[in-house]
């Protein structure tokens, strides 16, 4: 099959291949170019597990070919974590209050939401909050800890 | 000493799955690795004429196409899960007629649901094999299709397995005390059918499964998105004819089980054994779409119920005769069915009760035990009827609630029949009417009835609804331990049991570091891999802790001992008269002379520097399995206080209250963890969540467009009181509490819309309460008002 040439800026490292252009960019940044960070949970843009960055926007990956990445900057799950491995204010805040169970969602999560803190940085409502990530499905915790975990998150970034 | 159980520990599993090192058997890339897609059936009953797989087997990238007669005499077909087949005792009390209802790995001449695997495409990526999949020609000749079980029951009905005879898979009758008499002696008997729906548990994570055969060794490693590793290890053994000891099954990171991820699956035998057919790795990812066709869904229960009752509300006697549609397969016996049959009386005294359950096969998914496991649906049934008594009493319903608790002074109570592993069904201990007055408090219930009154003036329907629960957790046969002591000094626990979000990494560690003195930073946990321990059997039915826990807490001591045996010979004192603490062993009299557990590690080797006392072996470790007496009884209260839009027929969950007793309490944080994320699925079961198939067998909810989950706006905070009424089934105290939250919702919720509703007769007796549905309800009783 033909494959066409894309580059993309992927956690701030420049990236050049070839790649069939029906490509996802999910199976892109998972298969390709091993940042299985990046989740799939429904393939087809409800459950936000795939959500990353691009040019500082979410988008579902799974939505998305990866030739429609072309020259774009794109940021994952991989980059959130401090040079020296810690967590950063929101990976710190899920930690804190118990906003995972098995996990498999929260790559997305983190995603939306450094987006939404970026966008919105004083506290916002509960109900803000509820809305902000309302497009990321948890089947795990019931969110009330993820809710939590935002709030603090806002604290730890002051 | 407790330093660590009973604290809010920080879970230990968050840093790679925060930082998107976690490893998901889709994560996992081998080198030369192949993958699959699977052509599944597309009718709900057919017979396939002939499969043409020419042309998808000259596709490009394309290794080879794989249907049933490929299999034949490879691999062998399924056998009923032995895992749940009755003990003898039980079945000699109910004599159950169960049908070995088998099921094919791949269809051969005929599918009996949508979703059905029916060929597989190997291929060089996933891309290939689809478009593979897409060539693959089937000639069907349709069949009669039955979706509805009151049809599948009756003697004309279509048989979707011949060799059955008709599609009553199991049938069962418990039977307590004299209901006729009670019946007899009724001042009202109130009767009603109660269905809970089909649903899908749906973990964010769909199945898959990676494997690697090793012909020089002939070792079989399989990755599976299980809840049960050693359950597939076994039947791949049994059924693709390997010694055991050369498959290691592994369940790394798992996105959520929830019970469907409790069943072995034939994707889990047949990858494996193509990989050692074509001695590649070969990896199979469910997608979504698939998810919703083909991994088991649950519930589908419906009971035709009746209670005989005082004109005080005393309960005298209670019948129920129930169906639960199981779709095209059963391979569970009696598990959820029987299930609903011990729970349905929950907190509640009543001495005659008769009940039959028949387990029916219709074209659809077959089904498998879902966070509950048969006791949502009982459930509903108990609390809905508690509403409908005190209803037509003119009483409150937690009058009618408390009349027929079964009192603390009552404990242990013998509710007078078998429990699914055989032993008498004895509720050990809690204080029922306790957990309701203390729901009530926390709700504020008098205040809340006023407020409701005033709400309704103002043409606000405000309502309450309160739902209760037992549960049997911790069901056995054991789950193990080996707790072991490394060279460097750090402690190692491994345990049969297969988490998938339950944190075991760090509650067991938390048991582990409190045996030794050390913090659990100090202990690392693993799970999820056969090759840790010889025998193990999964997470499942809340049991994680009251298993796997006791099992690490005694194997712990075990280790403890000799570890103070070994330091008694190094330092010459008693080990009677030594202390472990902080990591060191001293004597209780003279702190400053220690010896460290490395220290310890290193005398435990063997050979001449060994100091391990005659008579005990050496080495640094022990082994404990746990098997419990029988299963744990959690209980408790769940309270909905919610909003109905006459207009719109739409709710709103205003406040969700939950009181439990899960024993002894291990970490805070997670158990309430558990609890919330419980109770989130079952307001998707009560208000949202059901599996639809049409007349002709069709899938109507295949897309989460369909079947919805609730997100972060439909999810109150539950707010919590505990009671801990500690087991004196295994040496801490656990009770099990996954699945509590999942179990009192829909019963709650459903309540709670009705009183708020009230003086309108709205009977909810299905779910989910969807905005059409209580319209249409809301709508007719406004007609029959008119006349
Ligand atoms: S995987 Fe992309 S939204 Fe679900
Ligand atoms: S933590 Fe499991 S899906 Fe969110």
């Amino acid at each position: 099959m033909k494959e066409t040439l894309v580059k993309v800026t992927i956690n701030g490292k420049e990236v050049a291949k070839e790649i069939e252009s029906r490509w996802l960019l999910s199976d892109f940044l998972r298969d390709n170019l091993g940042l299985t960070g990046t989740h799939v949970g429904c393939e087809h843009g409800v459950c936000g597990a795939c959500t990353v960055l691009i040019n500082g926007e979410p988008v579902r990956s799974c939505l998305m070919l990866a030739v429609q990445a072309d020259g774009c900057q794109v940021e994952t799950v991989e980059s959130l974590a401090r040079a020296d491995g810690s967590f950063n204010h929101i990976q710190q805040a899920f930690a804190n209050n118990h906003a995972l169970q098995c996990g498999f969602c929260t790559p997305g999560f983190l995603m939306s939401l450094k987006s939404f803190m970026e966008n919105n940085p004083t506290l916002p409502t509960d109900e803000e909050i509820r809305e902000a990530i309302s497009g990321n499905l948890c089947r795990c915790t019931g969110y009330s800890n993820i809710i939590k975990a935002v709030k603090e998150a806002y604290a730890l970034n002051c | 000493m407790a330093q660590y159980v009973g604290q809010n520990v920080k879970r230990k599993e968050d840093y790679r799955l925060l930082t998107g090192n976690g490893r998901f058997v889709g994560d996992i890339r081998l080198d030369n690795m192949a993958e699959a897609a699977i052509l599944r059936s597309s009718y709900g009953h057919a017979l396939i004429k002939s499969i043409d797989t020419s042309k998808a087997k000259d596709c490009e990238g394309v290794i080879d196409v794989i249907t049933a007669a490929d299999l034949e005499g490879k691999v062998q077909p399924f056998t009923e899960f032995v895992e749940f087949t009755l003990p003898p005792n039980l079945e000699k009390d109910i004599k159950p007629i169960i049908k070995k209802n088998p099921e094919p790995m791949l269809a051969k001449d005929r599918v009996t649901f949508v979703g059905q695997a029916i060929a597989i495409v190997i291929a060089e990526n996933r891309y290939a094999a689809e478009d593979a999949i897409g060539l693959i020609k089937i000639e069907f000749e349709p069949l009669p299709v039955v979706t509805d079980p009151y049809e599948s029951v009756k003697a004309e009905s279509t048989v979707i397995h011949q060799d059955l005879q008709n599609n009553i898979q199991s049938h069962f009758e418990v039977s307590v005390g004299d209901v006729e008499k009670a019946f007899n002696q009724a001042d009202h008997v109130i009767r009603a059918r109660i269905k809970t729906p089909r649903v899908s548990g749906n973990p964010l994570e769909t199945r898959g499964v990676v494997a690697e055969y090793e012909e020089r060794t002939q070792q079989l490693q399989v990755w599976s998105s299980t809840q049960v590793p050693y359950m597939v290890r076994s039947y791949l053994s049994k059924l693709v004819g390997l010694v055991e000891n050369n498959i290691r099954v592994v369940a790394p990171d798992v996105g959520g089980g929830f019970g469907p991820k409790c069943a072995v699956y034939p994707e889990e035998i047949v990858i494996p054994y193509l990989s050692t057919k074509y001695k590649r790795p070969i990896k199979w990812i469910e997608d979504r779409l698939e998810h919703m066709q083909s991994t088991r869904h649950s519930r589908d229960q419906v009971h035709d119920v009746e209670v005989a009752v005082k004109n005080d509300g005393t309960i005298l006697g209670l019948k129920d005769h129930f169906l639960l549609d199981n779709g095209a397969h059963n391979s569970f016996a009696l598990c959820c069915a029987y299930n609903s049959a011990a729970h349905l009386r929950g907190m509640y005294r009543i001495p005659n009760y008769d009940i039959t359950g028949q387990i029916v096969l219709t074209n659809k998914t077959p089904n498998v035990p879902y966070r509950g496991a048969g006791r949502p649906e009982a459930v509903f049934v108990m609390d809905r009827l508690i509403y409908m008594i005190a209803e037509k009493l003119n009483m409150d319903p937690v009058d009618v609630s408390f009349k027929n608790f079964i009192t603390p002074e009552e404990m242990p109570y013998d509710t007078d029949l078998f429990y699914r592993d055989g032993a008498n069904m004895v509720l050990e201990n809690g204080d029922y009417p306790g957990s309701l007055k203390q729901a009530m408090k926390i709700v504020g219930y008098e205040q809340f009835r006023e407020q409701q009154k005033e709400a309704r003036e103002k043409g606000k329907y405000l309502g309450i609804g309160f739902s209760s629960y037992i549960e049997g957790t911790g069901i056995g046969p054991h789950e193990g331990a080996v707790v072991r002591l490394d060279s460097s000094g750090h402690i190692l626990a491994f345990v049969g049991s297969s988490p998938h979000g339950q944190s075991h990494e760090t509650t067991l560690a938390q048991i582990c570091a409190d045996e030794f003195g050390v913090s659990p930073d100090q202990v690392t946990v693993k799970a999820g891999d056969t090759s840790l321990l010889p025998y193990g059997v999964g997470t499942f039915a809340s049991r994680g802790a009251v298993t796997a826990g006791s099992a690490v807490h005694v194997a712990s001591k075990k280790l403890k001992e000799k570890l103070l045996a070994i330091a008694g010979e190094m330092l010459e004192v008693a080990a009677s008269d030594l202390e472990l603490q902080n990591g060191k062993v001293y004597p209780k009299a003279m702190p400053t002379r220690f010896v460290t557990l490395q220290e310890i590690a290193l005398a435990a080797k063997p050979g001449p520097r060994c100091k391990v006392p005659e008579g005990m072996e050496p080495g640094a470790s022990a082994t404990h399995y746990f098997v419990p007496p029988t299963v744990t009884f959690s209980s408790g209260f769940h309270t909905a206080v919610v909003e109905v839009d006459k207009d719109t027929g739409f709710v709103e969950i205003l406040r969700y209250i939950v009181v439990h007793d899960c024993g002894r309490v291990l970490n805070p944080m997670i158990v309430d963890g558990q609890i919330q994320g419980g109770v989130a699925q079952g307001i998707g079961g009560a208000l949202y969540e059901e599996i639809i198939y049409d007349e002709n067998g069709q899938l109507v909810t295949g897309t989460y467009m369909d079947y919805l989950l609730p997100t972060a706006m439909e999810v109150p905070v539950v707010e919590m009181g505990h009671q801990e009424f500690l087991s004196p089934r295994n040496p801490m105290g656990i009770k099990g509490v996954g699945e509590g939250g999942a179990i009192g919702p829909p019963a709650a919720i459903a309540n709670a819309v009705c009183d708020a509703l009230k003086p309108m007769k709205i009977e909810i007796n299905t779910l989910p309460v969807s905005p059409n549905k209580l319209r249409s309800l809301i709508e007719e009783a406004e007609l029959q008002e008119m006349h």
